[in-house]
Parts: C-alpha cells; sequence; structure tokens
C-alpha cells in the first residue's frame, strides 16, 4: 500500500494520462458538455465544456483525437482527449448533427440538418472536398466496413441515400418508413440497416442490390406502439445481438440478426436515444436524453445494471480505450 | 356550363395518370377565399397575409425534394380570391387543373366547393376551417382535413384541466359566431370529461363603446363563482389579450388567450419541430401558425402518398390516405393518420402559453382502445358522418 500511494498520487498530479480505466464519452446536447465515465468506476470522472449542442461524437480509429458535431456552433470540433482541450474546429457546413468517419481515418461524412447537405471534410487538410445535395433533414450516416459505400438517411425525405465515397455521387435512393433515424452496415457489410422513429420499424437492405429484405417491428406489452419509437442502434462483433433504443418506450429491444426477431426488451431511462460499448462488449450505455443520464446493461446477462447522472439531455456516446 | 369543364376535367386526368408508370407529376391546388377581419381592440398581431399558402409552399418544397430522386415532380396552382371575388369561378378553374385542393376557406365556401360536379372524385384538404361540424353531420367523402376540429382543441384544454384537476371553470366569450363555436365547444369537452361549467358570461362589445378592458374586466368577472380556471372564447382575437391579471380573483386564463390549445405554436420545438420551424422562417419570415401548419401538412399528405403509391390517380390516392400504411410524420412525437370515419387527421395537440409548450395532448390516462390520439374530438362511436361509409 505505501509504495503504491506515491504512484496514484502521481498518476493523479498528470491528470488522467496514465490512469487504467476506460472511458465512455457522452455528448450533452443542452448543456453543451461532455461527460467523461469511468469504465472501472461507472462514475463521471469529467466533464468538458464544448461547443453548442453537442450530438454527434466519434474518435479517430487510433483514438488519437475526439470529433465532435457542436450543432448550432456549426462546426465539428477536434478535442484532445487527454486535455478535453478544443485542438482546432473544421468545416462542417450549416448545423451538423451526426457523422461518420470513413475507415481510411480521414474522411469525415457529416449530415447538415438544416441544408439537406452531407458535407464530405477531409480531417488532414482540414478541408470540405464535397458536398451531396440529399433528402430534407439528413440526421443517420454510415459507411460501409470496405468504406466503398457512404450513407446518408434524411427524416423528413424519409430515405436512405447511398452515396458512392470514390465519386461522392449519389447512386441509390431508397424509401424507409417515417423519420429515419440512425443507420449501420453489418460488421460483414452485406447488410444496411435503418431505423425509422415514428414508423416504429428497423428496415434491412441488402447491400448488394439495396432492395429491402427484412423489417424488424417491435412491441412492448402496456405501451401504445405510437411510443415505440427506434431511434440509435448498435451491434455486437460477434453477429449474436443488435441493440436497438426506442425512444420514449424507455426500453432497448434485443434484436437477432440471423433471425431478424427481437429476443428482449430491457428497461432503461427515459427518452434512450443513443449507444456505445466497451472494448470487449460486455458493458453497453445507452444515453437516456430525457432523465439526464446513462443506463450500463451488461450485454452478457442482458439486464442493466446501473444508472449514470450526466447533464442535460445526453445525445451520442463514444469508447475511448485508454490502454 | 357543366359539361365542358368535367370533358376538360377528365382530359387532365387521364393524362396524368397515363405517364404515372415512368415519372409523375402532381399538381397541388391552393385556394383561398380572404375573409373580413372584424374590427378589434389592439393591432398588436394581425393575421399575415400568407397564412396558409407559406405553409403549403414549404410542403410542396418538402415533396419536391423527396420527388427529386423518385422521378416525382410537383407544382402549386394558388389561387386566392379577395373579399367579394368569385370564389366558385376560382375552384372550378383549380378542379379543371388538378383534383388535389388545399382550402382556406369559411365553412359555407368550403361546402360549396365540395358539392360542386368537379369536386366528385377530388381530395380536398380542409386548412383553415376548424368547425366541428364539418367532421361531423355536414361532413363530405371529398372533403378533408388536416386542421384540428375545434372539439379536438377544446377536448385537449379539457384533459390539461382535468389532469391538473383544475375542473371548475368560468367562461367569458366573445358575440361573434366563431367565438359562439368556441364557447359551445369548450361547453362539450366540459361535460365530457366531468368539467363543472359553473357560469358563463358574454363580453358584450356594443353596450358601451367608453367601455375599456382594463376597467371592466375586474368587475365582470367579480361576481363569478369560485373557479379554478377562466375560460376566455375569443377566436375575433378581440378582447381576451387584455384578461390575463386583470380578473377580479387571481386565476389562470385559458381558451383563446393564455393557456392556448393549438395545432402548432411557434414554441413547439421538440421531435425536430425546430427544423420545421426554421425552415418555415427561412421562407416566409414569420413563425409558423396553425392554419400554415395544417397547410403544409395537407400538402405533404399528398405527398406522402404519392410517394408509396407512385401514383396521382385521386382515387388510389385517396385509398392510400385513409389506409392503414398511411402515416405522415409531423413533428408532434407520434405518426399522424386519417379518421377513416370522418377524413380528419390525428394528431396531438400542443397546449401553450406563448412562451412555452405547457404540454401536450393526448395526456397520460386518457384511454382508447384504437389509439390515445382519439379521445381528442369526434370518435368513430359518436360520428354523425356518413358520407365516409362505404
Amino acid at each position: 500500500m505505501r509504495i503504491l500511494l506515491p504512484a496514484v498520487s502521481l498518476a493523479l498530479g498528470l491528470g488522467l494520462s496514465t490512469a487504467a480505466a476506460d472511458e465512455i464519452w457522452v455528448s450533452n446536447e443542452k448543456d453543451d458538455t461532455i461527460s467523461v465515465i469511468d469504465i472501472d468506476t461507472l462514475e463521471v470522472v469529467r466533464t468538458i465544456d464544448v461547443g453548442e449542442r453537442p450530438r454527434g461524437i466519434t474518435f479517430a480509429i487510433d483514438h488519437s483525437v475526439l470529433y465532435l458535431c457542436a450543432s448550432d456552433s456549426d462546426t465539428v470540433q477536434v478535442i484532445d482527449p487527454e486535455t478535453g482541450k478544443i485542438l482546432h474546429e473544421l468545416p462542417s457546413g450549416e448545423d451538423p448533427e451526426q457523422f461518420v468517419l470513413h475507415p481510411d481515418n480521414r474522411h469525415l461524412y457529416i449530415a447538415n440538418e438544416d441544408d439537406a447537405i452531407t458535407t464530405v471534410v477531409d480531417t488532414e487538410t482540414r478541408k470540405v472536398i464535397a458536398q451531396i445535395d440529399v433528402g430534407i433533414e439528413p440526421e443517420g450516416m454510415a459507411v460501409s466496413p470496405d468504406g466503398d459505400i457512404a450513407i446518408t438517411t434524411s427524416e423528413t425525405t424519409n430515405m436512405a441515400h447511398w452515396i458512392d465515397t470514390k465519386t461522392q455521387e449519389l447512386f441509390a435512393n431508397t424509401i424507409v418508413d417515417q423519420r429515419p433515424r440512425h443507420a449501420e452496415f453489418t460488421h460483414d457489410g452485406s447488410e444496411l440497416w435503418v431505423s425509422s422513429e415514428i414508423g416504429g420499424t428497423i428496415t434491412v437492405f441488402d447491400r448488394e442490390s439495396q432492395t429491402e429484405k427484412a423489417k424488424i417491428n417491435f412491441e412492448i406489452q402496456g405501451i401504445h406502439p405510437d411510443r415505440v419509437q427506434p431511434v440509435g442502434f448498435e451491434m455486437t462483433k460477434d453477429g449474436k445481438h443488435v441493440f436497438v433504443a426506442l425512444g420514449p418506450s424507455n426500453h432497448v429491444a434485443v434484436v437477432d440478426p440471423e433471425t431478424y426477431e427481437v429476443t428482449d426488451y430491457l428497461l432503461v431511462g427515459r427518452r434512450v436515444w443513443h449507444m456505445a460499448f466497451n472494448g470487449d462488449e460486455s458493458l453497453l450505455f445507452t444515453t437516456n436524453g430525457v432523465s439526464g443520464d446513462v443506463t450500463v446493461i451488461d450485454v452478457a446477462e442482458l439486464a442493466p445494471i446501473k444508472t449514470i447522472k450526466v447533464g442535460r439531455f445526453p445525445w451520442g456516446a463514444a469508447y475511448r480505450p485508454t490502454n | 356550363m357543366i359539361v365542358r369543364p368535367i370533358a376538360k376535367y377528365l382530359v387532365i386526368l387521364w393524362f396524368c395518370c397515363s405517364v404515372a408508370h415512368a415519372e409523375v407529376s402532381v399538381t397541388i391546388g391552393y385556394l383561398e377565399q380572404v375573409e373580413v377581419q372584424p374590427p378589434v381592440l389592439s393591432n398588436l398581431d394581425p393575421v399575415p397575409e400568407n397564412e396558409g399558402l407559406s405553409g403549403a409552399e414549404l410542403g410542396l418544397k418538402d415533396n419536391a425534394t423527396t420527388g427529386r430522386f423518385l422521378k416525382q415532380f410537383y407544382s402549386l396552382e394558388t389561387r386566392i380570391v379577395d373579399v367579394g371575388g368569385d370564389f366558385e369561378a376560382a375552384a372550378r378553374e383549380l378542379l379543371a387543373l388538378t383534383p388535389f385542393v388545399v382550402v382556406k376557406a369559411p365553412k359555407n365556401k368550403l361546402l360549396m366547393l365540395a358539392d360542386l360536379p368537379e369536386a366528385g372524385t377530388a381530395i380536398l384538404l380542409n386548412a383553415g376551417a376548424p368547425d366541428t361540424d364539418l367532421r361531423n353531420e355536414s361532413c363530405r367523402a371529398n372533403l378533408l382535413h388536416t386542421l384540428p376540429s375545434r372539439a379536438m382543441l377544446t377536448d385537449a384544454l379539457a384533459q390539461f384541466a382535468v389532469r391538473k384537476k383544475w375542473t371548475d371553470w368560468v367562461m367569458l366569450s366573445g358575440p361573434n359566431p366563431k367565438d359562439e363555436a368556441f364557447a359551445d365547444s369548450i361547453a362539450g369537452s366540459a361535460r365530457k370529461f366531468g368539467i363543472r361549467m359553473l357560469e358563463s358570461k358574454v363580453w358584450d362589445v356594443d353596450a358601451d363603446m367608453r367601455r375599456n378592458a382594463f376597467q371592466e374586466l375586474p368587475l365582470l368577472t367579480q361576481d363569478f363563482p369560485e373557479h379554478d380556471l377562466l375560460i376566455v372564447a375569443d377566436e375575433t382575437d378581440d378582447f381576451s389579450r387584455y384578461v390575463p391579471f386583470n380578473t377580479w380573483e387571481p386565476r389562470p386564463v385559458a381558451g383563446t388567450e393564455g393557456l392556448v390549445p393549438a395545432a402548432w405554436d411557434r414554441t413547439v420545438e421538440q421531435w425536430g419541430a425546430a427544423q420545421l420551424q426554421k425552415r418555415f422562417v427561412k421562407g416566409a419570415e414569420r413563425p409558423m401558425r396553425p392554419v400554415d401548419y395544417a397547410a403544409w401538412a395537407a400538402v405533404r399528405a399528398i405527398g406522402e402518398a404519392v410517394t408509396r403509391t407512385n401514383q396521382a390517380e385521386p382515387s388510389a390516392i385517396r385509398a392510400y390516405i385513409l389506409s392503414d400504411d398511411f402515416e405522415l410524420a409531423g413533428f408532434k412525437g407520434r405518426p399522424q393518420t386519417f379518421r377513416t370515419w370522418n377524413g380528419q387527421m390525428r394528431q396531438p395537440i400542443p397546449v401553450t402559453h406563448g412562451r412555452a409548450v405547457v404540454a401536450q395532448a393526448p395526456f397520460e390516462g386518457f384511454l382508447h382502445q384504437r389509439t390515445e390520439l382519439d379521445t381528442l374530438g369526434i370518435d368513430e362511436a359518436e360520428t354523425a358522418c356518413t358520407a365516409f361509409r362505404e
């Protein structure tokens, strides 16, 4: 103990650079902050001031920097995760809401909600390299694992727009149910999943043909279907589960990606929005907008184990390994 | 006289549908009868001239953006009839161009339009008249409503009051027919939700022209029995702005002033509404009003049906709009559909106080076997509308 103590205080003295615990970073939409959760203690260890209305949040592939959509500041902020300092800002187009980082670790595809545009930014030169006209209120962003296709979904146009990342042009537009919110490719890249908040469904597309392959419906006993509103979702790498945030129904659905069947519903905080896994995918952290907290779900047990208070209207979450 | 317009109409119809397989072109009409605004005590908030039209224009833009990706093309044909103008002629003109017409007009004009032979297979969307009987005994099969009925609005307010346990009401209503209609609707909602209407008075502007609201209101409200809520029924927007804080008893004011139920308000910002508000303000340079919202929803409903069916034939569009498959994301947190028994668009009703949304109806605890949205307005079991029965 006596020997360890100085080491601990040294670590604290240096900030968190040598702390062992991995972290979950949460953007708080109505607080203009990020809450950093220590995954070992499941407590908020840092609160970082950022730009206005922070929403989309993602780390560089090597986790060297954090990218954050500061929607009302009309910029993407690049943040040093060690110090929490804003290093610089990227041109993002107006009102960036959500984005996705291309597997090349260099190009960000950004949904500009107010302008019906997807902006492609080179994070190295810090220049906009393309702007693509999409439907009204673009929000959901995805990129295929091989990087060939980027997706924008538009909330009022109710479409998934398929972008060829070589030409930065649309090559397909597919209709989904009302108010698409989030899109993800499966880890093998063969399918695209799109959630529709008001439609209450997830549409699964075959990537090759861009045709609808399956539609997933949700039904929770005692909750009116209108309130079961799929928003963010995450897929486990082992292909066993897809976790779907169901908004104001305050539940997360567990979907079997083989059969497209819902196997379970887990009660979380109010208006559950997005989520992130820890490194080994043993824990899932959901952002609950209305209750202003994060629910921690044990993935093996499929059970919520803790609620962590964060800022006002937590929106997105991202995992950061520290070792 | 009648034969010629029909023939013309059929030609247009044939043209529209013959191209439906490849590309779809849809013309949506916007028809408005300008009404005389009665004089009011204050001119602080005039009704904007482009109320309604601005909503339709935004709806068209939204449709066109979607259509661009699907080879569907939209255009808007507008006819605005001045006070004393020939509404019927304008209506016939529009119906010769398109079967889809969004209308902002008073009840008698709406019914005249709906009963024109040229309108037989048309889809008319009422975005301006809140009269409940248009959704009830006076309903027409070719007339849908995206503006909530008065009954929906006053039911929303009644549900709110029940939730707050503010169930003793008194009412002050204006002398205009619109004010009376609102007062009647309030009385109906009070009965429906078990609220006691202890006393009603009419604000009589004719009695003494020297009166002013500031002096008059404490006197007028002095002998009201003990109550929780003072309802003001003044759709004309004449005296109601002077009621809050001028009452004898310190009681909240609701109805057309204070706490107001409406299809839309500039304070609605949840569920992505902030984006719709921004888009609207960009074009109209003013906040979106309920009639703008209803016109937007009407144009979007047609657009949504065209998008999903990939055709523009009115009978197919009507069938789709009234089917279970139709839903519109109307930025109020729930899918908006149409009631099959009277053509009214189901929708949540925000209850606001001008600076913020206080709450949104339907409220938890008001249950319905189909959807809680049907606790607002005329339900299937009580409808007197038979035109929608096939």
